[in-house]
This record gives C-alpha cells, structure tokens and sequence, in this order.
C-alpha cells in the first residue's frame, strides 16, 4: 500500500522534467520533492512512532529505495535512512529526541559520512576525533550539501554526530556521473562533535553498512527494472525494416536476457531486507550479495537497455543515462563488487580478513 | 546429530532460511524430517549407482514415511497428504542438508504419474500408478525426433488404425533410459490430415513390444545417457491412449510443465555449491589451498550471490502459489537461468582444479570421479534439451514482457 501511495507521489513529483531541472541546475536539495515525500512519512519511515515516524522495518524501506531508483528521484533518502538507522540503534534517549522528530518530519536533514569505512581511504581522506572535536577529510559523504545533521565515521569505526552548523566544517561538492544525487567532501577543523552513545561500535557500524548495501541494491533494482520496461516499450514503437524492432529475436532475446537476470534480484534484495529486520545471522552476508550482484546485473541491464534503444539511447534527448548513470553510481559507492565479495568471503570464514 | 553432515557453504543460512512463513507447526515437522534421517542413516543407497534393491527398499520407505510420492493419494500407492508446499519444501531443505538421496525421480514419478493423475482413466491410474510410484516400472519419454526439436509439434511418428491396434512407424531420439525401461509414453501422429497441434495422441506401450528398436546415443560425456527408438510395425492396443484421439498436444504440454519445474532446480545449484566449497578448502596448489586464491574466490562468491538468487526466488514462488498468485516471470525465468548457474558451477570446479581438472574416466589422480567434466559436458545437453536456452528466452520475451510473437510462417 506504502508502495503504492509512493508510486504515484513519484509519477507526480518527479516527471524526468523534474529530475532533469534538478540536473541541469545543479540543484543541490529538491526540497518540493522531499517535503511531498514527507506528507506520506517517507522521510521517517525508519523512525518510531514516539518520534513521530511510521516505525516501519528496513524491507519497507527497500521497496522506497526500489521506487526511487525507477524514478531516478533526486530524493536525499539514503542520508536520512542511515541516519534514522544510526539513531535508533545507538543514539541516547537525548540524542534520539534531539533529531528524530525532525528528521521524521523532513524538517533537518541527513548526510552519512561512512564512506572511509566502507569503502576504504582515498586521497589521505580520515577523521580522528579526540576531546569531542573531529579533524580530517570524509569523501563521498551522501547527502552533504545541505545536511542539518551529519553522522561521522572516524578512522577507529566510531560514530560522531555534528550539528550541520557547528564550526569548522567546510562543504566542497562532488561531481558524479549521477547528477541526481548529490555527494560531497567534508572537512573538519576542530569541529564539536559528540558520540553516539550506545553499542559496540563496530557492531552499530556493520548494521549501518549492511542497510546501507540494501538500500543501494534496491536503488540498482528499481532503476534496472525501469530499464527493461522502457527497452519493452521503446522495441514495441520503433519500427525498421518494415517490422517493430522487439519482433526480431535478436532484440527479444536481449530484452529476454536483462530480465531473467534481474528478476531474481527482486527476491534476494526482499530476503536481504527481510534478514536485516529479522534473521541477525543472515543479514550481513545477503546484504553484500545483494549489493555486488545488483552491481553486476545492473550493469549488464544498464548497458544492454542502451543497446536495445539504438542511437538514441545515449542521447539526452530521450534522458536514459539517467537510469544508465544511477545504477553506475550504485555499483562504485560504498564498496565496489569485488570489495564486497571479498567481505563476503570472510563473513563466511572462507578467507582471513 | 553427529551423523548428519551439514554443508558448509549452506550452514549460514539453512537454519531459519524461512522464517519469512514458517510457523511453530512447520518446526515440528522439521524436526520429525531430522528425526527420520538421522534414524534411518545407515538405509541411505549410496550416490553412485546404488543396487537396485537398496534404491527400491529406500524408495519404499520414503513412501511410507510420506517423504516421497507424497501428495499422491493412498489408492493408488501414494502417502495420501494434503499438498502443503512448504512441508514439500522443508523435505527438499533437509534432504539437501543431510546429503541424503532423496526419492526416485525419473520420467514416469516426475512426469507420467502427474500427467496420469490430471489426464487419465481410472483403470489407467489403478493399473500404473503405485508400481511407478515403487520404483518397479521404469518410464521413458517418446517425444523429440531428428526432426522435431523445439517444433516438437511437427513430430512424424505415424500411428495408423489397423482393427483394434494401431500400429506405429517412425523414430524418436533424446529417449533417456531407454534402455532400462519397462514402458514408454508416446507422443504419435494419429490424424495426418489435421493440422499439426490436432493431430496428435499420447500412447503407453510396452517397451518389449515387437518392432521396438533401440540403439544408445553415446554423447560427448563418453556416456549413452539418450538413445534412439525405431518402431517397425509396432502394434498397440488401440485402448492405450491417455486422453482422446487428437488430444496428445494437450496431454504432453501437461507432463511438459513438470519438466520445466524438474529442470533448474535451485537445490541442485545449492548442493553443487557447497561441494565446491569443500574442494576448494581441501585442495591446494603448492601448498596454497584454492580458496585463498582471490581470482578463484571472487568467482565462487558471484556463483553464490546467483545460487541465493535462485533460492530466494524459488521462495518467492513458493509463496505466491500459496497466495494462489501465478509466478510471472519469477517462474518463466528458472530453467533458463537455473540451467546457466549449474552449467557455470561445474566450469568453476575445472578451473579450480587446474589441469586436475581435465582428467577424466578412470585416470590416477582423478578427483570425485570426473564428475564436474561429466557435469560440465552434460549440463550443455540440459541448457539444449527442455527447451532450448533460446526457446526460453522467447517464451520469456513474449509471454512475460509481452513482446511481439514469433512471425508464423504459413503452414507451419
């Protein structure tokens, strides 16, 4: 039911009109599409009722995620969902009543600067806290432009949380292939900081990360699956050689292929979600297959789907490297297959870490 | 539980795989499942080529404890149960973790028990079903010819009325145990004149009726695992018909549905998996075990992200006919990529192995019998046969994303 009042939010909110002024415009917050999302509880999805969200579970959330990659939604989502997640397993009774309410509202928004964890340093990027102050460089900081609240990882796996006015922070954007969702680098010199207060952090960090795997790979899917319905489209309309495109096998068959390989995705991200909210045991390891095997058939759709368009399928005029560009940025952000799969290994004790 | 041995790669997730619907009832009968193969280890026939009467003993006693021939009703042989799919499933799970044989499953309990249930007479379902089910009848299939593969409707083998038989010329090929079997079910031309989807009937004969020829089909496993069926004059009693005359189309596509479902199991894929799994820790190349080799490594864990895919999406299905939902593309998409992922797991084996992994029948050093060669050749045969990978790929395109059918050419 959720899915559906967001599905048609997002056919209304979000036209490729939308997404493509945002692009263009090199808009940082699309904030009538948050605050419309708001009006369904979308941005408090993950948070309690008490907080005034809607206390729904991380599947939940996934088939969100799912819906906004199909509508490539500049939606800052994936800030504020870890960020929900962060609070609620390990923020105090304070910090909880400080942010939650607002973010479950859409009032404050998230940015998650977990990248380094994640994904490994680049660029001598880090952050060390000592004395409740952070020092250092986070890249790839999801949803940063804006960010009322910004939620840290240092160099030791430990979580901060900053207020997205404390001093000392300094905002320098990225540019990603994928211009509807906004990454930035954040600097910190001597800016206050304090802990999140409750759990072992490197356990609060591995369910951020596995959240974070799901919702990345529910994004590729949703993307993916849009893919393939406009390729069925586009090969029903064009026509050559005096026939539509999709009645000649060598189409069909691509058509054909992107979707028996994406369709089982559907139920390993469901399960991956599933495991995260309710089988502990299982939730790390199928949240990274989700995560690198979406990065890999995402990819085959996203480039298959362009070849099924012809020519006009790289072009800006029809707007599919939106999709192509999404899914591409899925793939690279917070660890890439290969890291993934090697993390995947050793959650299974098949390789030393 | 010290006799049952769990696969390592499956452990992590068997346990409460399905949570997601499993009830307290469901762990019950879980637990009754263990119980039963832990009790009964030792009554396990071996993997390879078990004598006969070990397999029918076991075959025996599954039934009786409702672990085979389960929903089949006790008139005629079966255990009588209600279908619960996800008792069915919890079977499958177990079996698979305790590595114990599960029951027969050729044609005739796979595909004519079915098809006879859904299609024929009482006397039929009286006479064939409960010697089938024990394992003392032996079915193959008669349906493709040289010259009907995927166009299987355009099959040749006439069947023409003489008195109270009908006698039948042509050929089939791809009939696996052929050899071994007692009876064949038999797609034959019975009204050349209609067109060809009408004109069509499914016969049941006596594989020692005179006039039956067979000549094994060695393949490129070194194997004959198909051959070839000659019929000369074959006589058969014009009663031996499932169905109506004309029918046979109709009769065949309900045994080629159970096909599908047989071919990609995700089970197989989660098994073939978790013996790779073993190889790869045991095995070791100058003195490095294979799986510490990261090339080797990242393929394995791509092939399981493809095998809890599969799972998951087998899940999926489970739960939709539950719902009484049809599968959609979750089912059309399972042979094709079910197929695929099995065909990829035997090729990861051989690349693991090496140049170990090119040996092959009854060579030293030879590792699990050559049995990942076998597979990876065979398996080629099972991305073909069932449909080829490009068949499915057009039922796929045209009946799950809609698009355009193939053009039909007149007369054809």
């Amino acid at each position: 039911m959720m899915v559906d009042s967001l599905e048609k939010a997002l056919t209304q909110l979000c036209p490729l009109e939308r997404v493509r002024a945002f692009a263009d415009n090199k808009e940082t917050v699309a904030r009538d599409l948050w605050t419309g999302l708001a009006d369904l509880g979308v941005p408090g999805l993950l948070i309690a009722e008490e907080h005034g969200g809607l206390g729904l579970t991380l599947l939940d959330a996934a088939l969100a995620a799912e819906a906004f990659g199909r509508h490539v939604a500049p939606a800052p989502f994936l800030g504020a969902a870890l960020a929900a997640i962060a609070l609620r397993d390990a923020g105090s009774a304070a910090q909880q009543s400080r942010w939650l309410p607002k973010l479950a509202a859409g009032e404050a928004l998230a940015a998650v600067a977990i990248s380094e964890a994640m994904a490994g340093a680049r660029d001598g990027a880090g952050v060390t806290a000592s004395n409740g102050k952070l020092n250092g460089t986070s890249l790839f900081v999801i949803d940063a432009a804006e960010a009322d609240l910004i939620l840290v990882a240092d160099r030791a796996g430990a979580l901060h949380l900053v207020a997205g006015d404390a001093p000392g922070i300094s905002r320098i954007a990225l540019t990603t292939v994928d211009l509807t969702r906004r990454l930035g680098e954040l600097r910190f010199d001597n800016t206050p900081a304090e802990p999140l207060a409750l759990g072992e952090p490197s356990a609060v960090l591995t369910r951020l990360r596995d959240a974070a795997w799901v919702l990345l790979a529910a994004d590729a899917l949703g993307a993916g699956q849009r893919m393939i319905e406009k390729s069925v489209a586009y090969a029903a309309e064009r026509r050559q050689f005096g026939r539509v495109i999709g009645s000649f096998q060598a189409v069909k068959h691509l058509c054909a292929e992107m979707a028996a390989e994406l369709e089982p995705c559907r139920a390993l991200v469901w399960y991956a979600a599933h495991a995260w909210d309710a089988v502990p045991d299982e939730a790390s390891l199928t949240a990274a297959h989700a995560k690198a095997h979406l990065s890999e058939v995402g990819r085959f759709v996203a480039r298959t789907a362009t070849e099924v368009h012809g020519g006009i399928g790289i072009t800006d005029l029809l707007g599919l490297h939106y999709w192509f560009k999404r899914i591409g940025l899925d793939r690279q952000l917070l660890g890439g297959p290969e890291r993934v799969r090697h993390l995947a290994a050793v959650l299974q004790g098949l390789v030393a870490a | 539980m010290s006799g049952i041995r769990v696969p390592r790669g499956t452990r992590f997730r068997r346990a409460r795989a399905m949570d997601l619907t499993f009830g307290p009832e469901y762990e019950t009968f879980r637990a009754k499942v263990l119980d039963f193969l832990i009790q009964h280890r030792d009554a396990y026939p071996g993997p390879n080529r078990p004598a006969r009467a070990d397999a029918l003993r076991w075959q025996q006693l599954l039934i009786e404890h409702g672990y085979a021939a389960r929903t089949i009703p006790k008139a005629y042989g079966g255990y009588g149960a209600e279908p619960d799919i996800l008792k069915s499933r919890i079977i499958a799970e177990e079996f698979t973790a305790a590595r114990a044989p599960t029951g027969m499953a050729g044609q005739g309990i796979s595909m004519f028990v079915p098809t006879l249930l859904e299609m024929g007479t009482e006397a039929q379902k009286q006479q064939w079903i409960a010697p089938t089910l024990r394992g003392e009848v032996i079915w193959c299939q008669g349906y493709s010819e040289p010259g009907s593969g995927s166009d299987l409707a355009s099959l040749q083998t006439r069947a023409s009325e003489d008195g109270d038989d009908f006698l039948i010329n042509g050929q089939k090929i791809w009939t696996s145990t052929a050899m071994q079997a007692d009876m064949i079910f038999c797609l034959v031309r019975t009204e050349p004149d209609a067109p060809k989807h009408a004109g069509i009937s499914y016969l049941i004969f006596s594989m020692k009726t005179p006039g039956i020829e067979i000549r094994p089909l060695k393949t490129m496993t070194g194997h004959a695992e198909f051959n070839e069926v000659f019929f000369t004059d074959v006589r058969v009693p014009r009663s031996q018909i499932v169905g109506q005359r004309g029918e046979g189309w109709r009769v065949a596509n309900a045994t080629l549905k159970h096909e599908r479902g047989m071919l990609g199991d995700p089970d197989a894929a989660a098994s073939r998996l978790a013996a790779i799994i073993d190889l790869m820790r045991e095995e070791t190349v100058d003195g490095q075990r294979l799986i510490d080799n990261p090339l080797l490594r990242d393929r394995l864990m791509r092939l399981q992200a493809r095998v809890l895919a599969m799972k998951f999406n087998g899940l999926r299905l489970i739960s939709a006919q539950l719902n009484g939902e049809s599968g959609g593309l979750a089912a059309l998409v399972v042979k094709l990529q079910g197929c695929d992922l099995n065909h990829d797991l035997a090729a990861l084996a051989i690349d693991a192995l090496g140049e170990l992994g090119v040996l092959y029948q009854d060579s030293p050093h030879l590792r699990a019998g050559g049995v990942w060669q076998q597979r990876y050749m065979f398996d080629l045969g099972l991305i073909i046969g069932g449909g080829t990978a490009q068949i499915q790929k057009n039922i796929i395109a045209e009946r799950g994303l809609g698009m355009p059918r193939e053009p039909k050419l007149a007369g054809f």
